[in-house]
């Protein structure tokens, strides 16, 4: 035993050992205790409630709903949403981020002032009261949906949202858009592979190799042979509400904006901090180069930054994600706002709660992995 | 939510059915009650808690302490009541809560009897020229998450095959503030509840209660379950407050019906003994909450009876000998 003891790596062993046991203890302590307690007090447990009729119904999906599907039917269509504005929300958030990252190392006086304020005023009012203030922007400055403006032909405006045509035979344009995004991808492997060509050898870009793009032709073909399609829903103004179309809702498009708005500011600091912490030198070298100033941001100064800016980048996408549950407060259906409605109405707090937790977890993991892929991927190759 | 989450996590034992204990020793009594709700629970520009809601937390003070000023008010959202009350925040929830089956059931409470028989109803703008709440297919409603409302409504639309659009919030404001400023064509909760939030506008008549009431929302007081004792004390003196009225007391007769020599009088004061100590209260602790706070048709009239702002008439809440619902078992 002493011998144990005196084994330095033996005695380390046992102390992470018993470190281990005592949290699973604690933990099994916390469940088993949790369970007696529910029972003590009469309160529903366990996961049986998913298949149970809902009942409420839900003011925006992306797959069909109907309030007499189940709780776990109305929980996914929670997940979707949340989703569907966390990945949009990042993508424009990012890209928007950058431009006034760069707009605010920019030598144009105006601009780099404009950059300045915005990131200055957003940054510093809390997300919540932003989205309040979206909100409260369109449902109050647009016109009743009776005097609904039409923008365009056939596009309404009004404090419902925005109500826009969109295509009848939806199975048509989905498989022209998948088929785009197929292109796109052996499009990026064609010029990747003649980019590497060209380091090799360094022969120039060929010009018969701007065929490359006929490649686009792809979904028009499968857009032609599916259907060729072209006719649109239009939306009309019955009774209510526009009937018809696609309807972006205020409550979206307030969420939306708030976000990105919201977090481009964190994202254009980013940018900048990553920008500054290039040496001078660099600048210099890509310009005694020959390289033009796009090139030298493009190729030498973004790379470069990149590794910089990943990783806080990373900790905003993850922000921009777990604020979106803040859409509560605006009406936006998302994930929490569906769990809450369920933990009320099926008195089962600690299952919803447990539930939420573990969807933002796995959307943050996910998140997580896939950055540091992309972090792996910049990273200084040291040799 | 928190709260409940650790309560549930750590505590190693659960009220064992020692309410009234706990609330003698702390001195006060914890009520929950709504976030505003003119006529039910609504701070008012001093600070003080007004409505029937409050008056029934004021009358289990009473009838525990024999003074109506030892309540603390813990103002709860739809979303918080029930863990508040699973949690043991609040002693009591009274609260415009409507007791159904599940709630009852599932989540940990009890309800006692009726406060106030509702049922749900639509508001819409005047100048909509909508009068039936079938009129409302394809309609925006606005209504609050977590409540029976937002069941109720998506039950009728679904039963008489009209499209609903629900806009559905958190809190109450942001409902009612949405429906103000056009975001819903209709605004749904109880029909008492949107009196209540009528009397609030700038430009009452400019919106109208649809005839149609869509539901049975008997809103009632909740107490924990496994603690009968207190349940007991909740639910009796609610019947003492409907037995007040209907045996003819109240706040100003009270004291001259001392000498009466009718034996159900001479029992709910408390003279003839057994109503106190069977309840583990105060023999005169009838005659107290009636003396100092009146009887239920009193409470009703200075809250949103037909002389207050919300205009409610008596209807289902009624006296059993009106042709109302209100009814209480014998007190003896």
């Amino acid at each position: 035993m002493f011998n144990l003891l005196r084994d330095e790596k033996k005695r380390a062993l046992l102390i992470q050992a018993s470190g281990l046991f005592l949290v699973l203890a604690i933990f099994g302590y916390l469940f088993h205790n949790t369970q007696l307690n529910l029972e003590k007090q009469n309160i529903a447990t366990g996961f049986g409630f998913f298949e149970l009729e809902a009942g409420f119904d839900i003011g925006e999906a992306l797959v069909e709903y109907w309030s007499d599907d189940t709780y776990l039917k109305a929980l996914w269509v929670g997940v979707l949403n949340t989703l569907k504005v966390s990945i949009l929300g990042n993508i424009f958030a990012v890209t928007l981020g950058v431009l006034i990252g760069l707009g605010h190392l920019s030598n144009n006086w105006l601009v780099k002032k404009l950059c300045r304020s915005y990131i200055e005023i957003v940054r510093n009012i809390p997300l919540l009261l932003q989205l309040f203030f979206w909100y409260a922007l369109l449902t109050e400055a647009l016109p009743a949906v009776k005097q609904a403006m039409e923008i365009l032909p056939s596009v309404y405006l009004s404090n419902r949202g925005l109500n826009i045509p969109f295509p009848v035979n939806t199975a048509n344009y989905g498989f022209s858009l998948f088929g785009f995004i197929v292109a796109l991808i052996i499009f990026f492997f064609m010029e990747r592979k003649r980019d590497l060509k060209q380091i090799e050898t360094g022969v120039a870009k060929p010009l018969w190799e701007k065929l490359n793009y006929t490649i686009f032709l792809i979904p028009i073909l499968i857009w032609a042979l599916t259907g060729a399609s072209t006719e649109f829903e239009i939306p009309k103004l019955v009774g209510f509400n526009f009937n018809g179309g696609y309807t972006l809702t205020p409550e979206f498009t307030a969420l939306f904006v708030g976000l990105v708005i919201y977090t481009a500011a964190f994202n254009a600091e980013i940018t900048r901090a990553g920008i500054q912490s290039i040496s001078k030198g660099q600048w210099e070298a890509a310009h005694s180069l020959g390289l033009s100033q796009r090139d030298t941001v493009k190729i030498v100064i973004l790379p470069q930054a990149l590794r910089v800016m990943i990783p806080p980048l990373t900790s905003q996408v993850l922000n921009l994600t777990k604020n979106s549950s803040l859409a509560v407060a605006i009406g936006y259906p998302d994930f929490v706002s569906i769990a809450n409605t369920t933990m009320n109405q099926t008195g089962q707090a600690v299952e919803c709660v447990f539930m939420i937790m573990i969807v933002y977890l796995t959307f943050s993991l996910l998140t997580s992995i896939f950055m540091n892929w992309f972090n792996k991927k910049f990273a200084l190759v040291e040799r | 939510m928190k709260k409940l989450l650790i309560l549930a996590l750590l505590s190693s034992s659960v009220f064992a059915g020692k309410t009234l204990d706990a609330i003698k020793k702390r001195g006060n009594l914890k009520c929950g009650v709504s976030t505003g709700l003119p006529g039910f629970s609504f701070p008012d520009s001093k600070g003080n808690w007004k409505g029937i809601d409050v008056d029934f937390c004021k009358a289990l003070s009473i009838a525990v302490f024999g003074n109506a000023s030892r309540v603390k008010y813990v103002s709860l959202n739809a979303q918080q009541r029930f863990t508040a009350l699973q949690s043991g925040e609040i002693d009591v929830l009274s609260r415009n809560t409507t007791n159904t089956l599940t709630r009852d059931t599932s989540t940990g409470l009890n309800f006692t009897t009726p406060l106030y028989y509702d049922g749900q109803a639509f508001m819409v703008r005047k100048k909509s020229g909508i009068t039936s709440a079938k009129q409302l297919n394809g309609a925006s409603v606005c209504t609050q998450q977590g409540t029976t409302t937002e069941l109720n409504v998506s039950d009728y639309f679904r039963a008489n095959r009209m499209k609903l659009k629900p806009v559905v919030f958190e809190s109450n404001d942001e409902v009612v503030q949405s429906f103000v400023k056009g975001r819903c064509d209709a605004l749904t909760t109880d029909a008492s509840g949107l009196a209540s939030e009528r009397s609030k506008f700038k430009n009452p008549e400019d919106f109208v209660i649809l005839p149609e009431i869509i539901s049975k929302e008997p809103l009632a007081p909740a107490v924990r379950q496994g603690d009968d004792e207190w349940f007991d004390i909740v639910k009796w003196t609610m019947f003492a407050l409907i037995q007040a009225e209907e045996l003819g007391l109240n706040s100003k007769n009270v004291d001259s019906f001392k000498k009466s020599k009718d034996p159900r009088i001479k029992r709910f004061l408390g003279r003839t003994p057994g109503v106190g100590k069977s309840i583990g209260l105060d023999e005169k602790w009838a005659y107290n909450v009636v003396k100092l706070l009146g009887n239920y048709g009193e409470i009703y009239e200075a809250n949103i009876g037909i002389n207050s702002p919300l205009k409610l008439k008596r209807g289902l809440n009624s006296l059993w000998t009106d042709g109302g619902l209100m009814y209480s078992p014998p007190f003896r």
